[in-house]
């Protein structure tokens, strides 16, 4: 009964929406890059320094697109960082994946004890404020969740549409998906692997700070360092989960968010009061498992994922 | 020669030469390319025809010499101006995205990166009209994943023609067609030079090469040692500059065999997969004989390989060695009872890629003297031994330090051979040991198990190949759906009458009766 109401409620929606937004930007960053045929395990620390350098811009007096431009930024800088070692150098994708998340974490760290050394709570922005589209949030249920949401939710959405176009309706779109296929197709046109591969891992990379960015901009006002809390690797999950499609990522992203907005209302029925809320926090990570299985069975993995493009070699 | 009759020269080739280390792969490599005419590019493995192709493409730059396409320098090292030159190059490993449609193979690269959209429906067009042109057929919208390996090669081809390929480069085309697609492509290049293109068509399959070129260039050891019209000559002469000598196939002297080495008595192993176990197998190799396996691929010839070679059991059944061996069998029970293994797939079972030479060649005695002692390699000793083996056994490469997968398929090969005889084996397991090798390299592979039969050695020769398992067998058995059909002494049977055992007929109990 209790789920029923819940599941009728435009609030658990809305917050479904909400909850899936920074999983979008950050899924489709991945997505990009996987399809390139990298893997960026920098995924976790890009989203925690995006989610900083936004609220920190902001702090600073800037405006709070001025923030999420600043949370681009920071992400391809260290996107950067991941293809030169990981392309050019084809150096191992886990390690200096693994590398990046510390270090850009640790940074993070480093800078806002630097910028803030006495404070104990961090202190709060205005941030991005929902706004209602006309008409189309009046519809029952589905306005509340999808119209009348914040700017950076609908650029989420946009994101995903642009991602899809770019990969399947352009030239550049399909070299990306052959670098990540078989880049000795892409290297046969005299294209270069590299520099498709390059920049995939940077815009990706963006994405995935705007994705951090998110939280502290949209979701809260401020700035803590649980706040990513294992989302980037979640993200990961995703596009394994979206067979590397950009609308199945998508879809994945909003089932994952619904299943954690549902737990956290089922926590509030008289259930909650005798099961130990520990287990509704593990209902959508136990779900995601289940749907990753039943879903990616039949995925088909970019054939030179993880595999570094060596021109001369046979 | 041959193309005196004042055709235009479309490609100029001006003493190329290219080195990869100590290793000279061209030397002074020269040559013109008329408009209309196929020219076959000869050579044994490791010949140097792959990394001219590769130099004219510009995917490497040759150290000295130029190219001239259709009267202009072609600079080095850059794909696209090869590309925009009118040069379509069909890899011997096709360079398709198998995640792609045809269609969208096709139009990889051909448009600016940064354009909208990718003008599918116009190159659908443009794509259907080249397949009629050229007897292309393949469908624009089917994902090349699901294509068969001569739908990919159209693919290929079609990509070329696309973007205006003047000039066809095929390197080992037909290496992985069956014989009507080797057909289909030979009506195709026809089409393709009647309508004035021109066709540089490298193998090493000499029938091929003399049906459909104009010209032959014959290339080995970096250098082109010959060119001749190919209405000039023949298999046998093009055979011999090839290789350099003249080429006998090596035959093997009547000899009595000796003691039964290995003995099967009513083996049975299980099933794996699609590949059948056997079932009942009686088989002795004997000392001093070549025992050939004939068959249709997939009737049980790997599970015997398997059983031999350590990595099968018999369920049941006995398999005696002589001497007998005490160890529960394994590949380290089959190795200490002295049987060599030439492994079918050679990159996958064969070798370690990325090790060197030396390592490969270490690689099923390293754990013993003198190559190890207490723990420790001796990597002095490893080189010498793998210095050895470069000899004894012709294996083309920089040397032992070079990591294997830069050598071509017949040095590896080599590589493998030695390794395996070296030791003297008391049985050698040989299955499918000429696979994809030139004439050069089968030959040399031939006389090697001869010389170990002759050593005294009991060779089990695995291979699909009728003639080459009649040539060289003393004793033929069949197998099919892993039954063993009796032995059969040498020249007593007729290709004919084998191949009626290998289609099924005359096994006991065989459920096959039609």
């Amino acid at each position: 009964m209790d789920l029923l109401d819940i599941l009728l409620s435009a609030s658990f929606w809305a917050a479904a929406v909400r909850i899936a937004s920074p999983l979008i930007f950050a899924t489709m960053g991945e997505l990009i890059c996987e399809r390139a045929g990298v893997l960026n395990l920098g995924i976790e620390g890009i989203m925690v320094i995006g989610a900083f350098c936004g609220w920190m811009t902001v702090y600073l007096g800037f405006g709070l697109w001025f923030g999420v431009a600043a949370a681009l930024a920071a992400g391809m800088v260290f996107g950067l960082l991941h293809g030169v070692l990981t392309v050019p150098f084809g150096l191992s994708q886990h390690v200096v994946g693994l590398g990046v998340t510390l270090l850009a974490t640790s940074v993070t760290y480093f800078a806002y004890r630097l910028s803030l050394p006495e404070v104990t709570i961090p202190p709060r922005i205005e941030p991005f404020q929902p706004y209602a589209i006309p008409v189309l949030s009046d519809i029952p249920l589905l306005g509340a969740a999808l119209f009348a949401q914040t700017p950076l939710t609908y650029l989420a959405f946009a994101t995903v549409l642009v991602v899809s176009v770019v990969l399947y309706r352009t030239p550049l779109g399909l070299a990306l998906r052959a670098a990540g296929e078989n880049p000795a197709s892409v290297a046969a046109q005299g294209l270069s692997v590299t520099a498709i591969r390059m920049g995939a891992v940077i815009v990706g990379s963006g994405l995935m700070a705007v994705g951090g960015a998110f939280l502290t901009m949209s979701a809260f006002s401020s700035f803590f360092f649980e706040m990513i809390n294992g989302r980037g690797w979640i993200c990961i999950a995703l596009v394994v989960f979206g067979a590397w499609k950009p609308g199945k990522a998508l879809l994945g992203a909003l089932l994952f968010a619904a299943f954690d907005a549902l737990q956290i209302r089922l926590q509030q029925t008289p259930l909650g009061a005798l099961v130990p809320y520990q287990i509704f926090l593990m209902v959508p990570y136990v779900l995601s498992i289940l749907a990753l299985v039943l879903m990616s069975r039949r995925a088909e993995i970019p054939a030179a994922l993880m595999v570094p493009f060596n021109k001369g070699e046979r | 020669m041959g193309a005196d009759d004042g055709a235009e020269v479309v490609l100029r080739l001006d003493r190329i030469t290219k080195r990869f280390g100590a290793l000279t792969a061209n030397d002074t490599v020269s040559f013109a390319l008329h408009r209309g005419e196929v020219v076959g590019l000869l050579g044994e493995n490791g010949a140097g025809k792959t990394t001219l192709m590769n130099i004219l493409f510009g995917h490497y730059t040759a150290d000295e010499g130029s190219v001239e396409v259709f009267g202009k320098p072609l600079p080095p090292g850059n794909p696209r101006a090869a590309l925009g030159a009118g040069i379509g190059m069909v890899h011997q490993h096709f360079t398709l995205a198998d995640n792609l449609t045809v269609l969208e193979n096709i139009l990889l690269g051909t448009r600016s990166m940064w354009r909208p959209g990718l003008g599918r429906r116009k190159a659908r067009d443009r794509v259907g009209r080249l397949s009629a042109d050229f007897g292309l057929a393949v469908h624009p919208d089917a994902r090349v994943g699901s294509l068969s390996v001569g739908e990919r090669q159209r693919v290929e081809i079609l990509k070329a023609l696309f973007r205006d390929a003047r000039i066809l480069i095929l390197d080992e085309p037909t290496a992985v067609l069956t014989p009507q697609e080797t057909t289909a492509l030979f009506d195709t290049l026809r089409k393709a030079v009647a309508l004035g293109l021109s066709v540089i068509f490298i193998s090493h399959k000499l029938g091929e090469v003399m049906t459909i070129t104009r010209r032959v260039l014959v290339l080995r050891h970096g250098r082109i040692v010959g060119e001749v019209a190919t209405a000039d000559t023949d298999r046998h002469r093009l055979a011999e500059m090839m290789v350099g000598a003249e080429v006998t196939a090596p035959k093997p002297t009547e000899r009595q065999p000796g003691a039964p080495l290995l003995s099967l008595r009513g083996v049975c192993t299980p099933d794996r997969g699609n590949a059948p176990g056997l079932r009942g197998v009686d088989l002795e190799l004997r000392a001093g004989q070549i025992t050939g396996l004939a068959g249709v691929s997939g009737n049980g010839q790997s599970a015997l390989a398997g059983l031999i070679g350590g990595l099968e059991r018999p369920e049941t059944g006995t398999m005696v060695l002589d001497p007998a061996s005490h160890e529960a069998w394994s590949p380290r029970a089959a190795l200490g009872a002295g049987i060599a293994r030439i492994p079918e797939d050679r990159h996958k079972t064969g070798v370690v890629a990325d090790f060197t030479l030396a390592e490969n060649a270490v690689l099923e005695c390293y754990a013993a003297a003198p190559f190890s002692r207490a723990g420790w390699m001796n990597w002095p000793e490893i080189d010498r031994f793998a210095a050895r083996i470069i000899d004894t056994y012709d294996v083309r490469c920089p040397g032992p330090r070079t990591r294997i997968r830069l050598l071509s398929g017949g040095n590896m090969q080599k590589l493998i051979l030695g390794r395996a005889l070296d030791p003297g084996p008391r049985v050698i397991l040989a299955n499918q040991p000429v696979r994809g090798l030139d004439i050069g390299a089968v030959t040399f592979v031939h006389a090697q198990l001869i010389a170990a039969r002759d050593a005294g050695a009991a060779v089990l020769l695995i291979s699909e190949d009728l003639d080459e398992i009649m040539a060289l067998s003393d004793v033929i058995h069949v197998i099919y759906e892993g039954r063993l059909s009796p032995g059969f002494a040498r020249a007593s049977k007729t290709p004919a009458e084998l191949g009626v055992w290998m289609a099924g007929h005359g096994f006991a109990g065989a459920e096959h009766a039609a």
